[in-house]
């Protein structure tokens, strides 16, 4: 029984139509049907964070979302981050400078939970930066150097 | 792909999820925020055969004050705004203070109200406040809707008062009354974890500081939310000395939770949990009464 849908989504700003199932979860419609692997799948229960999304101006799991769902939203993706695929972000250059991350594997996660924490509470903190993050898993850094990241940057911002 | 097949339908009216809900029954599991029901579908420990996806209700997304002394709260609304909204968090500050506890930042931006009362885990955060406070809880079917209050509402793991031709629209909390002191405390292993025993305490003082009204209910610590009727009973009419404090949790800890042994904490664990944080629990509520 394959219940198809057609939905139309806007994701880092370019229009998208496509026939999914129902069952296909956001997290996998945005890796597989768009090819957009920034986004990582990690724990698929809503857990460990790596696949973090900005979904309308907020940050979700998008594990634990079908795709159908976002008919006619809008979406965010690490790779809508910068202004130009050649570049990163402000935060994206604060991670690398301050050592905010080892394998990567979690950062898009952290990065897309992160933007819209920012633009709520533009100087928070370092107890609300580490609350912002609390549902994002990273196994490397301890987290201190992703804290001093987000410093760094808002350093730079003001 | 992770979840079993379903047939999908986004409603874009509550009569026309009623309808559906009528139509398929037991079938039709209702998708809210879907923070616990689709991890259950990706591990397929759920294979629901039809889905009603209530998203587009924006008419069930509401925190509505249009009554003195209660609030309603419509059954969409995302526990974030519930969080983050000033009403609540001066009258109802018992329920401001357990939103933190439920997961993480991300997972309240989509949980909602109604999804967290509904899925009825004994380890859930609403289900505990919503017995603390007395709050009802309004649920509807092609027939009319009515009310179930929260005394009647949990019947054990995952189960509810709920038919199955009805959904659960709206949540009623009354304000805290006047000198009364409230506390939510959890232990977990890691922040957003489930907990491995909270509480819930409110307690209501006349002018003298003497205890008029006290509920105290318990969280993961029975297969549903937990009131120690009994123990509260002792505070009514004293003052709360740290003695008398150390008696209700003994009681409660003791005589009224009803623990199952989980893979994270043995039933002595959970009882000592219980007995430590009631003592705490009251003495923060006692505190706050005093002031407010």
């Amino acid at each position: 029984m394959s219940d198809n849908h057609l939905i139309k989504v806007t994701i880092n700003g370019t229009k998208h139509t496509s026939s999914v199932e129902a069952r296909m979860l956001l997290s996998d419609f945005i890796r597989h049907e768009l090819g957009l692997t920034g986004t990582h799948v990690g724990c698929e229960h809503g857990v460990c964070g790596a696949c973090t999304v900005i979904l309308n101006g907020i940050s979700v799991r998008s594990c634990l979302m079908f795709a159908v769902q976002v008919h006619g939203q809008q979406i965010t993706t690490v790779e809508g981050m910068a202004t130009k695929a050649t570049d990163l972000h402000p935060l994206q250059e604060a991670f690398r400078e301050a050592h905010g991350l080892q394998c990567g594997f979690c950062t898009p996660g952290i990065l897309m939970s992160l933007i819209p924490f920012l633009d709520d509470n533009p100087s928070p903190s370092e107890e609300e930066i580490r609350a912002a993050i609390s549902g994002n898993l990273c196994r490397c850094t301890g987290y201190q150097n992703i804290v001093n990241a987000v410093k760094l940057y808002l350093e730079r911002d003001s | 792909m992770k979840p079993a097949s379903f047939k999908y339908y986004a409603p874009e009216s509550l009569e026309e999820a009623l309808v559906l809900k009528a139509q398929y029954g037991d079938e039709a599991r209702i998708l809210a925020g879907g923070q616990s029901l689709i991890p259950a579908m990706n591990f397929r420990i759920m294979q629901p055969t039809v889905l009603l996806d209530l998203n587009l209700l924006a008419e069930l997304s509401y925190i509505s004050s249009k009554e003195s002394a209660v609030l309603h709260i419509g059954a969409m609304t995302r526990l974030s705004e519930v969080e983050d909204d000033p009403l609540i968090a001066d009258r109802v500050s018992l329920l401001h203070e357990s939103l933190p506890y439920i997961a993480h930042p991300q997972i309240r931006n989509r949980g909602t109200v109604g999804g967290n009362i509904a899925h009825a885990d004994p380890a859930a955060e609403l289900p505990v406040v919503a017995l603390a406070t007395k709050s009802r809880f309004r649920v509807q079917s092609t027939n009319g809707s009515r009310w179930i209050n929260s005394d009647d509402f949990f019947r054990g793991y995952f189960e509810t008062a709920i038919d199955s031709s009805e959904i659960l629209v709206e949540l009623e909390v009354p304000f805290h009354a006047a000198s009364t002191g409230w506390a939510f405390l959890e232990v977990s292993r890691r922040s957003g974890d489930y907990a491995m025993a909270g509480i819930a305490a409110v307690i209501t003082l006349d002018s003298d500081y003497i205890c008029r009204k006290a509920r105290l209910v318990y969280l993961n610590l029975s297969d549903a939310p937990l009131e120690a009727k009994q123990s509260a009973d002792m505070l009514v009419g004293e003052t709360l000395s740290d003695e008398l404090i150390s008696q209700v949790a003994n009681k409660a800890s003791e005589e009224e939770i009803m623990p199952m042994e989980s893979l994270h904490a043995t039933v002595n664990y959970q009882r000592h949990l219980a007995c430590i944080l009631t003592k705490r629990a009251l003495k923060l509520a006692y505190g706050r009464a005093k002031e407010t």
